[in-house]
């Protein structure tokens, strides 16, 4: 037992040891933790740092005054004097610059040649005290929101917009983990409650080229259902993920992800996904049980044609339980082809994407005929979009969907677009969305015709441009 | 009754499938890991060079003059693209993954695109702060640290300083430093190898360097008007006078009533040159310049901007030369 104690102080030691070891073992600056913003971070070291010593050495004087009974004149003076000797102090005083030695030692150092800054400020390794407050603000995370207003006006019996809502306001939270995971977290506000959307960790350091992804997460089927409200080429989604691949949330469920870059031929890139999801996403998987896990597997294939011209391919399946009961199986499957082109010297002006998407749902429920019946629905859409020059891209989408639960009623739609964007962190946009829509209880069709507008804002942290 | 009884059958197999299915998931997910795992690990290197991403070319080719032979180098971004707006393909992941060091701009330059790049990577040798993750604006002087309050309404300001600092001899200098420091931090047995060759590039980047300001001497204090915030480090430099945009803020396409506000201020300041980068519409500059009597010259932020442009010394060679004709040609 005592042994074990022992062992155990000792590992507690040693683990102590090698983690000061990683702050204070870069004199040269070149081995501590370099991320953009360590520039800034010392500096507002350097400044509580210099607070602190004028605090402390006032402190010092003030004694020192008491003592023997000077004036205040002097003391004032070196005050000054440290302060500004300060900035090539650090490199002199490594760890101890507080002590009574060294803030002798400043006004000597006074003269000394001037270490230039950009010199100073990466050899400064300085020990602070206090001051955590401050410093601790830079490790929050990186926060956005973006604020996504729908309006619609026009006729559509089937799924009706409200006029004017506040579709979603989206909070971004991201950061870096440790040294070996990142986690990003977003959560949406809508008009019927908070949701998280996406919450996961993902693991960046794992052997053989693996990564792991844990938390709740859009699954990798297909394109247009990894994709954030605000970030779709189109105001809504594509009746054929209403109808087969769960409407707005999609597949977007807890579980694990992992993947990998496979070896592949010259040139292509290859990458396998594979997920395992509690299995619950909106109204395409149901676990009745906690056996009823659902699994996504995604292949991508992607290569360059040129250097403005690329070519995304993908087949995703996914397979889980359905509201029906846990003996009720929902098979998808998934074929999207992506072409971009975009010329890199006009790369902000001038750019096309072509994308389809071909969904094929199997779904087994109880029917009134049959005990038990296999629905076969099939979906697709294919989207264009053009960049007309900096501000303005134009786009149309072709829809056609069966419906999951009855493969006759076979919806159709054609939407034209049209984004302004007076800058990179906000949109406007007006959609006009035919649709020859059934009505579920009898059957019938509606032909529906509708103007949607958006107005999309971003704040905060700069986020990645999507792809 | 007969229903009744079916669905019991029913729930038996149902059962039985369940426990098989889950069996088979778990199974199923143990295989992807084994494949991965198995499938062609990514460190059989044959040759012993330290291969390098940067991203940008100007970063590669500093990277390239301090780590000679002992090196491979490549830049994600091209010369001629703008930097803010690389597209984040997953081609690059391909050269990421097999990537000892990755050195970038930073300053949130390439916030954009190389976040995700670097996470997707799966590369623990270069994930933000690993060893193998070099941020090159440690060692430069940064220039328009903005300072108070800090909002998008200036545009897409960026809050740690203006990115473009390489346009400066002494920061390339700084850089190069920094990269050869990590060099022989990563490879000691080169050390010397790489002192030697810092060295040499030092001698002759100074050497450059005086040329190039005795050739820029006598145009110090000239006025011009840029595109981009992409110049204030060469204009310190040189001392050059940059006292206009065409974009009315960082990132903002320029607007009418800017371009006429721009145009006045040109004719009052009797500016001439304008300095546009390779990635911008030259349809806005072109018509300030026919209003103001003025040139557009095209001048390259990053090496490999034109073809010929093919290092570090060529792209102030490049610049140089044309700024000059530009000047000469105004007055």
């Amino acid at each position: 037992m005592k042994k074990t104690l022992v062992l155990c102080a000792l590992l507690f030691v040693v683990v102590c040891a090698k983690a000061q070891e990683v702050p204070t073992n870069g004199p040269s600056g070149t081995k501590t933790a370099a991320n953009s913003e360590a520039r800034m971070q010392t500096l507002e070291r350097q400044v509580s740092m210099l607070a602190e010593q004028v605090a402390l050495l006032r402190g010092q004087l003030k004694v020192l005054a008491d003592a023997k009974g000077s004036g205040e004149g002097p003391g004032a003076r070196l005050v000054l004097t440290s302060a500004s000797v300060d900035a090539s102090a650090p490199a002199t005083a490594e760890s101890s610059s507080l002590s009574v030695a060294s803030a002798a030692a400043l006004p000597a150092a006074a003269p000394a040649a001037p270490v230039p800054q950009a010199q100073a400020l990466q050899s400064t390794q300085i020990q602070t005290f206090g001051g955590a407050s401050g410093n601790a603000r830079l490790l929050n995370p990186d926060i956005s929101l973006i604020g996504d207003f729908i309006g619609a006006v026009g006729h559509n019996d089937v799924s009706q917009l409200p006029s004017m809502q506040l579709h979603e306001s989206e909070l971004g939270v991201q950061a870096i983990i440790d040294p070996y995971a990142r986690a990003d977290v977003f959560i949406s506000f809508g008009e019927q409650g908070v949701n998280v959307e996406e919450g996961y960790v993902t693991f960046t350091s794992l052997p053989a080229g693996l990564l792991l992804k844990v938390g709740k997460m859009r699954a990798a089927f297909g394109k247009i259902n990894t994709i954030h409200n605000h970030a779709l080429p189109f105001i809504d989604r594509p009746l054929a993920t209403n109808n087969l691949v769960g409407g707005e949330d999609g597949i977007d469920d807890a579980g694990f992800s992992l993947s990998r870059i496979l070896p592949a031929p010259k040139g292509w890139f290859v990458e396998a996904t594979g997920q395992v999801f509690r299995g619950d996403s909106s109204d395409v998987f149901t676990a009745n049980q906690r056996q009823d896990v659902s699994v996504v597997g995604h292949l991508r294939g992607y290569k360059d044609l040129s250097e403005s011209t690329n070519l995304d391919l993908g087949v995703s399946y996914a397979r889980g339980h359905n509201d029906m009961g846990s003996a009720f199986i929902t098979t998808l499957y998934g074929v999207d082809a992506t072409l971009r082109w975009k010329p890199l010297r006009r790369a902000i002006y001038k750019s096309f994407i072509f994308r389809t998407e071909l969904f094929y749902s199997l779904r087994d429920q109880i029917s009134l005929l049959d005990l038990s019946q296999s629905v076969h629905a099939f979906g697709t859409y294919s989207s264009a979009e053009y960049r007309v020059n900096r501000r303005w891209t134009v786009g149309g989408r072709f829809d056609r969907s069966a419906h999951a639960r009855n493969a006759n009623l076979i919806d159709s739609g054609l939407s034209a677009i049209v984004t302004y964007w007076p800058s990179e962190f906000s949109q406007i946009r007006g959609q006009y969305k035919y649709g020859h829509l059934a009505t579920a209880p009898n059957s019938s069709f509606d032909n529906a015709n509708e103007l949607l507008f958006q107005f999309l804002f971003v704040m905060g942290a700069h986020g990645a441009h999507p792809f | 009754m007969l229903r009744v009884r079916l669905i019991e059958r029913m729930r038996f197999y149902v059962t039985d499938y369940v426990t098989n299915y889950v069996t088979k998931t778990s199974a199923v997910a143990m295989a992807i890991v084994l494949v991965c795992a198995l499938a062609g690990s990514p460190t059989g290197r044959a040759e012993n060079k330290l291969k390098i991403i940067t991203a940008t070319t100007d970063l590669a080719s500093l990277a390239q003059e301090v780590g000679g032979d002992k090196v491979d180098v490549e830049s994600i971004a091209k010369g001629y693209q703008d930097p803010h707006f690389v597209e984040a393909k997953p081609s690059f992941l391909l050269k990421l993954r097999k990537a000892d060091l990755l050195i970038v701009v930073g300053l949130e330059l390439e916030i954009g695109w190389l976040p995700p790049l670097i996470t997707q990577s799966s590369n623990p040798k270069i994930q933000v702060s690993a060893p193998g993750y070099l941020d090159a604006s440690r060692f430069a002087r940064i220039l328009e640290i903005p300072t108070g309050q800090v909002t998008r309404a200036e545009g897409d300001v960026h809050p740690q300083g203006n990115p473009h600092y390489w346009l400066d001899p002494e920061n390339g200098l700084r850089i190069a430093k920094g990269i050869a420091d990590k060099l022989s931090e990563m490879l000691p047995n080169d050390t010397a190898y790489f002192a030697q060759r810092y060295s040499d590039f030092e001698q002759r980047l100074k050497q450059a360097d005086e040329r190039w300001k005795a050739e820029m001497k006598p145009y110090a204090g000239r006025k011009i008007v840029t595109y981009h915030r992409s110049w204030p480090n060469f204009a310190e430099h040189f001392q050059l006078n940059v006292v206009g945009y065409v974009e009315p803020r960082p990132g903002i396409p320029p607007t009418p009533q800017h371009t006429v506000e721009l145009i006045g201020q040109m004719k009052r300041d009797n500016v001439k040159v304008i300095v546009v980068e390779p990635y911008f519409d030259l349809k806005t500059p072109n018509s300030v310049a026919r209003e103001t009597g003025g040139l557009v010259v095209v001048l390259l932020p990053s090496v490999g901007g034109e073809k010929e442009v093919t290092d570090y010394f060529k792209l102030f060679d490049y610049d140089i030369a044309k700024l000059k004709q530009a000047f000469d040609t105004t007055h």
